[in-house]
């Protein structure tokens, strides 16, 4: 009995692991660039980044949006910019001018949502660059599916335009 | 101006600047409410397929009610969507394959840039047509807000089903065969 509810919990183990992020911290090993670069600690779940915007006199981050601007055009984070795709050059430049005068220490959320986590080509890049660029407060949303899925459909504010 | 009237003035002008403020977070809020609600109606499923009309890359007019008496298998893409790509190389097979049973694939490339999608679109040699989509196209199929996103449409326009996300490819064409003409071929 007691064998079986072991076996149990390691079997379920990696889906409520799924829920909080990447099974586990696979930061050391990935490939510089990717999503799964990002260290676990620097993950923001939808959920504490609401709570965070919701809260009344809370230090708010800059939120910026590292992904595509049909995407965001059609719904996003409210009070979140759009720099472009953290994937294209043009994109990295567009993040760099936005945040350069900016001290080191400011709190920014970057975050993308253009597909499954695994596959997004913008939010590794663009977390790379401001590490690069010496800032120190940066956490990333982490999104599993998309932006769809993970914020719109789970019913936290959004709002639309360019 | 005496005493009175200039209280009663500071008092109707506060009360203004109040009402301005609650009339202003009213709106806020209201937006924030209007937005959920239209995305939360976003499915589709076995509503009639919203019109559209674009153009292609071959500067042909795609207009999803002249296919009415063909399946349509609407798909949005975009250059930098990975699962996208691989889902590509099955629809070309897919519309060789069940084209002449009445099968119409059509592309809507979610990129900001054209130029990108054009290239991948030569580089994939898609046998169908692909027109740019925007925001308000996303918005009419209730939010494209993560790729991919495809949607089965049978011979009556009726959306029989909506995938968001990756899929198993074989569930596609498993649900999409029995709406051909022939369909146990």
């Amino acid at each position: 009995m007691r064998l079986g509810i072991v076996a149990m919990l390691v079997t379920l183990a990696p889906f409520f692991a799924h829920a909080q992020g990447p099974a586990s911290d696979p930061s050391s090993a990935a490939p510089p660039g990717s999503a799964f670069s990002i260290p676990q600690a620097q993950l923001l779940q939808p959920d504490a980044l609401n709570r965070l915007l919701q809260a009344a006199g809370a230090d708010k981050p800059l939120v910026l949006q590292v992904g595509s601007h049909v995407l965001y055009a059609q719904a996003h984070i409210p009070g979140g910019e759009y720099v472009g795709p953290g994937s294209q050059p043009a994109g990295l430049q567009s993040l760099q001018s936005r945040v350069a005068s900016l001290p080191h220490k400011t709190f920014i959320v970057l975050y993308c949502g253009c597909c499954p986590w695994n596959h997004c080509p913008n939010i590794g890049p663009a977390f790379t660059k401001l590490k690069e660029m010496g800032f120190t407060n940066v956490k990333v949303l982490y999104l599993a599916d998309n932006f769809g899925a993970n914020w719109v459909d789970k019913g936290y504010p959004v709002e639309q335009g360019r | 101006m005496d005493a009175d009237q200039t209280t009663g003035m500071r008092m109707w002008q506060n009360a203004l600047r109040r009402s301005t403020l609650t009339c202003s977070l009213l709106a806020i809020c209201l937006g924030a409410i209007v937005t959920q609600m239209a995305f939360a109606a976003g499915s589709l499923l076995h509503k009639k397929a919203p019109e559209f009309v674009r153009t292609d890359f071959n500067h042909r007019t795609v207009d999803l009610n002249a296919y009415r008496g063909k399946v349509v298998l609407l798909n949005f893409w975009a250059t930098w969507c990975a699962p996208c790509q691989l889902e590509m190389p099955r629809f070309v097979a897919w519309q060789s394959k069940y084209g002449p049973r009445g099968l119409q694939i059509i592309g809507i490339s979610m990129d900001d840039d054209p130029a990108a999608a054009r290239s991948l679109y030569e580089k994939l040699k898609l046998n169908y047509p692909v027109a740019m989509g925007d925001e308000k196209l996303g918005e009419l199929y209730g939010g494209v807000l993560g790729l991919p996103v495809t949607f089965l449409i049978d011979s009556h326009g009726q959306v029989r089903a909506e995938y968001r996300g990756e899929t198993e490819l074989n569930t596609i064409e498993r649900r999409l065969k029995p709406l051909l003409l022939h369909p146990s071929r």
